[in-house]
């Protein structure tokens, strides 16, 4: 069997668990009256937003100079085109969430200070009615980046249970082959 | 007769009696409320954030040629913070941090201006915000600007002076206790309005 680099598995896994996490806190954290808890949650979202996309950068750097193993051979031309699709997507939505959250930070004119240690620079100024578009656009991305996430786990589960062909386990070798 | 009238005729008749009497103080200033500006600038997890005040007053008299008989008092309407959206400005008015409600003003009034030369000066004086007072002094740079002057400075206060940000707010981790403060005041004197 082909399976993905170890790296290439380790980067899925790590941002995937981060990601899964940041969405939560993102979810509860938002509607919490405001308070000393909700500032330290809304920086911890920053922070780990801001590591995700870096993790991502680097993702994509290994991903362009380490050729992914091929797609089981049995698959049609439409289900490769989705696949394919679903992932250029999945990697957009995995950097422009963070983005349009840093965007909509400093539209509300919080600065991002990575870790608290490591200003990431404004690159627009402050301005509330343009952050309240940018919290619509951050929001969307995320519930479709939800949606997307949703059928590339189906997917997966697919591939492993009813086409018993290898997808789940090259990304996943701790899963038992299915026979 | 209409109160700012009133205030208009008491002013033009103390400027009068000012004029006409022996120079005990230095001239008094007109105050341009539209270029001064009050700012204050928090740290909240490590990121700065400025807010300002959008209604003060300022009474200025002052005198490069006798910087000790200056005087400056500041009247600041707690109301009319800004702190950077409508969710923090609600948050900073309630009691837990300002209590606009029951301290609806902060002042200073000078007692001491200090000439460090050039046209650097030092001015000292009780701050009272939330009906607390402490004694503070602010470096002061006094430079034209135009026809007008500009009196700019900034200082730092702690919060927990003053009570501000009681309760879980107490807590330097989230809003740091140092706040600064900055002021840029632009007046002329009072005669060339």
């Amino acid at each position: 069997m082909q399976r993905y680099t170890s790296v290439a598995i380790l980067f899925h896994w790590l941002i995937a668990a981060v990601i899964f996490g940041n969405f939560a806190l993102g979810v509860y954290m938002h509607e919490l009256p405001i308070s000393p808890t909700k500032l330290r949650l809304y920086s911890y979202h920053k922070w780990a937003g801001v590591t995700i996309f870096l993790l991502v950068v680097l993702r994509l750097l290994w991903r362009f100079t380490h050729r992914p193993p091929e797609l089981p051979a049995r698959m049609a031309g439409w289900e490769r085109a989705t696949a394919t699709l679903a992932h250029v997507v999945l990697y957009s939505l995995t950097l422009l969430v963070p983005l349009t959250g840093w965007l909509f930070s400093s539209a509300k004119g919080f600065q991002t200070v990575w870790f608290g240690v490591l200003p990431i620079p404004d690159l627009i100024a402050r301005d509330l009615v343009l952050a309240d578009v940018l919290k619509e656009w951050h929001e969307s991305l995320n519930f479709l980046m939800l949606a997307v996430v949703v059928l590339h786990v189906i997917a997966a589960l697919k591939h492993h249970f009813h086409d018993r062909d290898d997808v789940l386990v090259r990304m996943a070798p701790w899963v038992r082959r299915p026979r | 007769m209409k109160p700012e009238l009133a205030a208009a005729m008491r002013k033009t008749l103390a400027l009068l009696a000012l004029s006409l009497a022996p120079a005990v103080h230095a001239a008094p200033l007109a105050v341009d409320a539209t270029k001064s500006e009050l700012v204050f600038i928090s740290k909240q997890m490590g990121v700065p954030v400025d807010g300002r005040f959008r209604k003060f007053t300022v009474k200025l008299d002052f005198d490069a040629k006798k910087p000790e008989t200056s005087k400056a008092n500041l009247e600041i309407d707690i109301a009319s913070i800004d702190a950077g959206g409508p969710d923090a400005d609600g948050e900073v008015v309630r009691k837990p941090w300002l209590n606009a409600a029951q301290f609806p003003k902060a002042t200073f009034t000078s007692t001491a201006v200090k000439s460090l030369g050039g046209n650097r000066y030092e001015v000292t004086g009780p701050l009272t915000i939330k009906g607390k007072t402490k004694v503070v002094t602010a470096p002061l740079t006094v430079k034209p600007q135009g026809a007008q002057q500009l009196f700019e400075g900034a200082f730092q206060i702690n919060r927990s002076d003053f009570g501000i940000g009681d309760g879980p707010w107490n807590d330097p981790e989230t809003v740091a206790f140092e706040v600064q403060i900055r002021f840029r005041i632009v007046a002329q004197p009072a005669a060339a309005k």
